[in-house]
């Protein structure tokens, strides 16, 4: 099994230059709101969840995952018609989580995380709907399915994703 | 205790921040209208997303013109002979769909009735969508500074798209109908059962609210109502697609499939103005089914005067009915592309007496058919049911529309 144990000595801790920390998530956003537009299964894809993953586990700071995760969920609620905090909630649950995984795994290796991606959205789409049902009264459908083949891509996407944005990566 | 602090530190962060979201949460649930409050938030989002959106789309759009008008244009040429013959089909369409309208006009004007139709619209395009399947909404490159306001009405040539939720000043939130949220007034074509679209949470298109005892038809075209106060009526909505639950439950499901392609849509027309004002049988302004009959005849060259008492018969070469003789001088300058001159003053001073129920100023070929009809001397001959043949021109005419002239027996004479 490719996920293992390190000791927080072990474990590198990453940091970003500011136009990447800016940037990419924009970039995701756009990206989101823009392709489904000409292609609409993209919209199965979370582009800011994988960002959010990413760099809540290369930096593997509870504080910076979690603030960088609500920062995008905010913004991408903001791009919907749906009330403000949905997307904000589930996506700060989800970067607290990579970012505490990340200071213990080694999540450097492919295998490691396709996994943790794949649990990560489903983490992601459980809050987002406990809360939109919850506090919202939206009436959403979930499918077990689905949720899962959509986490499977999401995860093979993320793969890939991150090792383009591993170039992007500044040791501390 | 700050031993504590420290050890919890970042759980204590997380609980704060989600305390902090769930409390905004629940300040917009209170509200009826969370618009206001959390417009801000949504500015800057916005702001800093589409005007990327907007660019890629404008590059695309330009690219992609420079493409098709000026490097590919094979095939244009049969193309453009395709689009004139359909041209000529849609224009006798449009004679015959005029005389329907012209007779929902008098029964409308007869029965008090007021009319709302489109008066204005904008054409914009789409530059992004919300970017997820939990809120099926676009956006569009027109905001306040183009006249867009709330809740107008967004629609494309094949049926309706949604509304505009929220407006920004350079661009708009559209709201699509197979969004959960969304509800539009709609009516089945054919049986007239009312009811209400509403999308599901898996973006299909349902029609609500129709009872299970009545009978519902797949295939069936379904419009909108106009009930809703934001589409106008009469706009296609979709077809039906698949017809459930009539075994159990008050109502049926009724599975609509949208008329306007939702996943893809470019451009879009939103409808600013609706006018609403009494119905009339007078069509001044519009065009008329004459006007375009007058369009696809030739020029008939003046009669010779010839005086024959006023005994208004119409016959070729004389001009003792006036109104016939005038008719006939009635010059289409379509070969031009103007309007014809059809005033009733110059055309046609007096009403024939074969077209007593024209509204005033609708002069034109009507008369000279009816005239055909009832004199096939009277210088337009049919050559066979359906057709009406003219000097240098023949032209085809649906048997509805120019019902006389189908019915005027044939003629060798063609005087003119």
């Amino acid at each position: 099994m490719p996920i293992t144990y390190t000791s927080g000595e072990q474990v590198e801790v990453y940091r970003f230059r500011v136009p990447v920390t800016v940037g990419v998530p924009l970039l995701a956003l756009f990206l989101q709101a823009f392709v489904p537009l000409r292609f609409p299964f993209f919209s199965v894809f979370d582009l800011p969840l994988l960002v959010t993953i990413f760099f809540a586990m290369a930096r593997r700071n509870p504080v910076s995952g979690l603030l960088t995760g609500a920062l995008i969920g905010l913004i991408q609620d903001a791009l919907t018609h749906r009330a403000i905090g949905l997307y904000g909630i589930a996506k700060t649950v989800v970067g607290f989580g990579a970012s505490s995984l990340g200071a213990k795994l080694d999540v450097e290796n492919a295998g490691a995380r396709f996994l943790l991606t794949l649990g990560f959205y489903l983490v992601h789409s459980a809050v987002y709907f406990t809360v939109a049902r919850g506090m919202v009264s939206l009436t959403l459908d979930w499918s077990w399915s689905r949720g899962v083949l959509a986490g499977l891509a999401n995860a093979a996407v993320g793969v890939a994703l991150y090792f383009v944005l591993d170039r992007f990566k500044q040791r501390t | 205790m700050e031993t504590v602090l420290g050890r919890y530190r970042n759980l204590i962060i997380l609980v704060g921040v989600l305390f902090l979201q769930a409390l905004g949460l629940a300040v917009q649930v209170k509200r009826t209208s969370d618009a206001e409050s959390t417009r801000l938030i949504r500015v800057w989002a916005v702001g800093a997303i589409t005007p990327l959106e907007r660019s890629l789309v404008w590059g695309q759009t330009y690219s992609g013109n420079l493409w098709h008008n000026y490097f590919y244009l094979r095939g244009a040429r049969a193309e453009n002979r395709q689009l004139k013959e359909q041209i000529d089909q849609l224009r006798l369409e449009q004679v015959r769909l005029n005389q329907d309208a012209e007779q929902a006009h008098r029964l409308q004007a007869l029965l008090s009735f007021k009319e709302r139709y489109i008066s204005k619209t904008v054409a914009a395009q789409v530059i992004g969508s919300s970017g997820s399947d939990q809120s099926r909404s676009v956006y569009i490159d027109k905001g306040v500074s183009d006249g867009i306001e709330q809740g107008m009405a967004v629609i494309t040539a094949d049926g309706v798209v949604g509304k505009v939720l929220s407006v920004f000043p350079s661009t708009s939130l559209v709201l699509l109908i197979n969004d959960q949220s969304s509800g539009v007034g709609a009516i089945l074509e054919k049986s007239r059962l009312q009811g209400v679209l509403r999308g599901t949470p898996n973006g299909e298109v349902m029609l609500e609210r129709v009872m299970s005892d009545e009978q519902v038809a797949p295939g069936e075209t379904l419009l909108t109502s106009g009930g809703d106060q934001i589409f106008p009526k009469g706009l296609p909505l979709g077809r039906v697609a698949k017809v459930a639950g009539a075994d159990s439950g008050l109502f049926l499901n009724v599975k609509v499939k949208p008329a306007a392609n939702l996943g893809r849509l470019e451009e879009v027309l939103v409808v600013l103005a609706k006018q609403e004002h009494q119905a009339t049988a007078e069509g001044t302004g519009r065009v008329r089914t004459v006007d375009i009959m007058a369009q696809r005849l030739p020029s008939v060259p003046d009669k010779p005067a010839v005086s024959a008492g006023g005994t208004g018969t119409g016959v070729p070469g004389t001009a003792a009915n006036d109104g016939a003789a005038k008719t006939t001088t009635v010059k289409p300058q379509s070969q031009t592309g103007a309007k014809p001159q059809t005033s009733a003053p110059s055309v046609r001073p007096k009403p024939a007496e074969s077209d007593t129920t024209k509204p005033q100023g609708s002069v034109s070929m009507t008369g000279v058919l009816n005239k055909a009809a009832t004199n096939p001397a009277a210088g337009v001959t049919s050559a066979a049911p359906g057709t009406m043949t003219a000097p240098g021109k023949r032209a085809i005419f649906p048997p509805k529309t120019v019902g006389p002239a189908t019915t005027t027996p044939a003629s060798e004479d063609d005087s003119h």
